[in-house]
């Protein structure tokens, strides 16, 4: 039997979870009493689940690495969250926002399981209303929605350009409540190291206490990862600097089949990179591509002021390359577009790495008051990071790195190929493809958390109302402590001249260059070559001062980096499998005669899982193969 | 630019801590403040000293990690920003910078400048929430809110919980910080129901974990990176007397 079944309920698809949601065992409230699940991460995806989870009557142990659960990353989104509502009357339905998911993601997710993230999110929206999450509301008081990334129905639900802040606090606020009832212990301030496998199921975990540098154990009867996305491989990236793959990493080398690692969303309007001090490049909202039109020069390396370039020496290349969608194309295109500019010579700023994403138009014909009332905020964070007003000026915007497709291999219950190991939100691979649309991450995650997990992890726990709670003193526990240890002294010990930083800043600009927006076989063979040389220098040269008996952020970060440098290894050899391009993968051997993505259906309409094989051997791949029944399959076109 | 540095230096919990001043050169104008002790710390460990510990994450004025006390002023000398959001432009060649953490009887210093804030989340595990299980919520349309106050709502549910209210408050007061989550859910209609009895249940663990009282002398509001206004706390007053005279 193959390992990658992804169990998916029979039935037509429109009927696929109701059928499950009826066929699943349940749990009797004194049994889940005596379960406990342990829930790395408190983004979106993890506050929801163990909220629910603990609800249900289930013990819920938290952890996360900041020091409130309140900070996770889901914070920072921006632009909305979306549901098949319909309340704007313009066609919408489930179907619809199904097919739209499927098709940005350029077909290569599991129908299934998307058709359920498009069911589930009106529930989400109700759920998050009534928790007191303050979205936009029209004059009537009935909640406002507004059009997002490459969709043509307005099915954003937002609260102003602070979505992710507000969601992520009402699923908080749920998990706050049961903490004080004693069903969510939190541990913030924790670093998960390792997984602890039992005969061959998730039974806990080892952790790092960021303070004071113990090592503890965790243990439990299932463990769920919601450990959100790597995107900060790239060093520079929209995510909060935080983020890291360290939590799904260890638990691929545990046996967590990974999948579709090289799928990366280059998000288009970030705010360019100003010095090589930076840490972190700031996003700024793709709705701002509903009133802005992205231009750069028509010739080559003009240097003028924006205001000197008359409007028929502008190059409105979105508008010109695809008039049906124009600024409002899919992220991937978007961002591959301003590359094209860009490399080509026409783009703008100091470096000639960016593009003008331009509001004069809006404001003539809305009104200043009326942009302002849209973007107020936006606009005052880029004046304060660059100095110009967009009221006045146009901005300047560039890719970078945003978002990470690929991640965990999960079936329909969400279980990775580790029996009692789950993975929700951002850490799975789950729904979005090769490429994720606007607004639906946040759907994603607290569909999981909220509505998706709470059911499936019952069918798992039905057979597990026998066993006792874990003690954490078996060998297994032991055997990954020492290990956790071991991997800390070991970087501890290197003692020699170069900054963690140094490193992943490097590792990070060959993953760009190599890894990024486009890639071709020379480039990942040469990115191969690279991070190998790159991580044998750090394991012989990284400094990292202190001890692990303390409070070291240094520390932290390598144990981040390392895993990095494996991820990256696979986020190549998987790119150079995959020859085809599709959504975010752009594989330049693999292109239309205009220059678009040319997917290889007959050859690659598969989810690529690696299996980990052991320390710097090569990874094995599984195939799952990829079925389409319903959507309606098309090369993406957004002429 | 050159600058000089006084930054708080304690090793633990339980260690008495000092400044100790750094002469840092090299500082660029267009550096954040955050990347300017990047910076320094890079120099640090290449030297083979410790790096100076800060807390941050999002690094764009969202998480409410980054909690830093500039020149006598929680998230330093600019308004309405966060620490990350602050910009070495608001410096310049020569300044001296004193750096410090959060100081309050309820925030104690773990490391440097890194201060204990998970009192805050006690604070609102005492009643800031509205008891909806996972489920049973009502059709989101079903309960229309006037937009007013829906927009009221969203500007006391910015707050990041960065704490600088207690930081720049004598009395060390969370008053600002207990008020907008109180008026955030006390104008919508989902929130009502519980309102007294969260003022009151929020106030009390307040004063449990040691956080003065307010005097109204409005230093939070001025420090507040996310502009919460005092109107908030006078709403959480009317709250727990409501509440009070049902009781
Ligand atoms: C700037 C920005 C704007 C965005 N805007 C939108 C938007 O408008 N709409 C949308 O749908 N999506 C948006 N996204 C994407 C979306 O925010 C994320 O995909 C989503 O929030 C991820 O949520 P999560 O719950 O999976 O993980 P996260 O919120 O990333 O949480 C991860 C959790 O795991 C914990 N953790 C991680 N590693 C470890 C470890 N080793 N040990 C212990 N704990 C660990 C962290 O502490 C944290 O609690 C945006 C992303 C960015 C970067
Ligand atoms: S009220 Fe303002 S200062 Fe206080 S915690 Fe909230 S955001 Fe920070
Ligand atoms: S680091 Fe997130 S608010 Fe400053």
């Amino acid at each position: 039997m193959s390992k990658l079944e992804a169990k998916i309920p029979g039935g037509p698809l429109a009927d696929k979870w109701s059928n499950h949601k009826n066929s699943v065992r349940l749990v009797n409230p004194a049994n889940k009493a005596k379960l406990d699940i342990i829930m790395v991460g408190t983004g979106l995806a993890g506050a929801s689940a163990a909220a629910t989870l603990a609800e249900l009557g289930y013990n819920v142990k938290a952890f996360c690495f900041q020091d409130s659960p309140r900070r996770a990353h889901s914070v920072a989104a921006q632009g909305g969250i979306n549901a098949a509502k319909n309340y704007k009357n313009d066609g919408d339905s489930v179907f619809r926002l199904f097919n739209d998911i499927i098709k940005g993601g350029d077909y290569r997710s599991r129908e299934a399981n998307v058709y359920r993230a498009a069911e589930v999110s009106n529930q989400t929206i109700d759920q998050m209303v009534a928790a007191g999450v303050p979205f936009a509301r029209e004059y009537s008081g009935y909640l406002d929605n507004r059009s997002f990334g490459g969709v043509q129905v307005s099915r954003t639900f937002y609260a102003r350009g602070q979505t992710g802040q507000q969601c992520l606090l009402g699923a908080y606020s749920g998990m706050i409540r049961q903490m004080a009832k004693g069903k969510v212990t939190m541990y913030s301030r924790r670093d998960m190291l390792d997984l602890v496998v039992v005969d061959g199921r998730a039974r806990g975990i080892i952790t790092r206490n960021l303070v004071t540098g113990e090592i503890e154990r965790h243990s439990a009867h299932a463990v769920v990862l919601a450990s959100g996305g790597y995107g900060t491989i790239y060093y520079l990236s929209t995510l909060a600097v935080g983020s890291n793959a360290t939590a799904a990493w260890t638990a691929h080398k545990k046996g967590a089949f990974f999948s579709n690692p090289s799928f990366v969303q280059i998000h288009p309007t970030s705010l360019p990179q100003l010095n090589d001090y930076q840490a972190k490049l700031t996003l700024m909202s793709e709705s701002l591509r509903n009133d802005g039109r992205i231009w750069v020069p028509k010739a080559k390396g003009d240097k003028r002021h924006p205001s000197q370039i008359p409007e028929e020496e502008r190059d409105y290349y979105l508008e010109r390359r695809y008039p049906a969608f124009g600024n409002l194309v899919p992220r991937d295109v978007a961002s591959r577009a301003a590359k094209e500019r860009c490399d080509a010579g026409y783009g703008v700023g100091d470096t000639g790495l960016s593009v003008y994403l331009d509001f004069s138009r809006a404001i003539e014909k809305q009104g200043k008051k009326a942009i302002e009332a849209k973007y107020g905020n936006l606009f005052e964070m880029y004046e304060k990071i660059t100095g110009t007003n967009p009221y006045n000026e146009p901005m300047r915007i560039y890719p970078a790195g945003h978002y990470t497709m690929g991640g965990l291999w999960v079936d329909y219950n969400l279980m990775t190929t580790i029996p009692g190991l789950f993975a929700i939100g951002e850490s799975n691979f789950s729904d979005h493809g090769a490429n994720r649309l606007g607004a639906g991450s946040l759907m994603q995650c607290s569909g999981d958390g909220y509505f998706i997990l709470p059911v499936t992890i019952g069918d798992y726990l039905a057979d597990e109302i026998r066993t006792p709670r874990i003690p954490t003193d078996l060998p297994e526990f032991e055997a990954a402590e020492k290990e956790a240890i071991d991997r800390l002294h070991s970087l501890l010990a290197i003692n020699g001249k170069q900054t963690v930083t140094s490193f992943h800043k490097r590792l990070g600009r060959i993953m760009w260059d190599q890894c990024g927006m486009v890639r071709n076989e020379e480039s990942l063979k040469k990115a191969l070559g690279m991070i190998e040389e790159l991580k044998e220098e750090f394991w012989k040269d990284v400094r990292i001062p202190g001890t692990a008996g303390e409070l070291n952020q240094e520390l932290e970060k390598a144990v981040k980096v390392a895993d990095f440098f494996e991820l990256g290894r696979l986020m190549c050899q998987d790119g150079l499998d995959r020859k085809e391009s599709c959504g975010a993968h752009f594989r330049e051997e693999s292109q239309t005669p205009e220059g678009e993505a040319q997917r290889i259906d007959s050859e690659y309409s598969y989810v690529a899982t690696w299996e980990y094989n052991g320390e710097g051997k090569d990874h094995k791949l599984h195939k799952e193969e990829l079925k389409f029944e319903n959507a309606r399959i098309q090369q993406r076109s957004y002429k | 630019m050159d600058i000089k540095l006084k930054i708080w230096r304690q090793e633990g919990p339980k260690s008495e801590g000092s400044f100790v001043d750094y002469n840092l050169t090299g500082v660029s104008k267009d550096m954040s403040f955050l990347e300017m002790l990047d910076f320094l710390n890079k120099k640090l460990i290449e030297n083979g000293d410790d790096p100076v510990v800060f807390e941050h994450d999002c690094r764009e004025g969202i998480c409410g990690s980054c909690a830093l006390f500039i020149n006598g002023r929680p998230h330093g000398p600019d308004d309405l920003v966060t620490t990350c959001e602050l910009r070495m432009t608001k410096f310049n060649d020569g300044d001296t910078i004193v750096i410090e953490p959060w100081r309050a009887k309820s925030f104690p210093v773990i490391k440097d400048l890194v201060a204990d804030r998970h009192a805050f989340d006690k604070i609102m595990e005492a009643g800031g929430f509205i008891s909806v299980n996972t489920g049973s919520a009502p059709e989101a349309n079903s309960i229309p809110v006037p937009r007013e106050k829906a927009d009221e709502a969203f500007d006391a549910a910015v707050c990041i919980g960065c704490g600088a209210c207690v930081a720049a408050c004598k009395n060390s007061s969370a008053m600002l910080f207990v008020a907008a989550k109180v008026s955030h859910l006390a104008l919508l209609p989902q929130g009502r129901a519980e309102s007294g009895k969260r003022a009151r249940a929020m106030l009390a663990k307040m004063d449990e974990l040691g956080f003065g009282s307010c005097t109204n002398t409005g230093a939070c509001e001025a420090e507040c990176p996310k502009g919460i206004s005092l109107a908030h706390i006078a709403r959480l007053n009317r709250e727990f007397l409501k509440e009070g005279f049902r009781s």
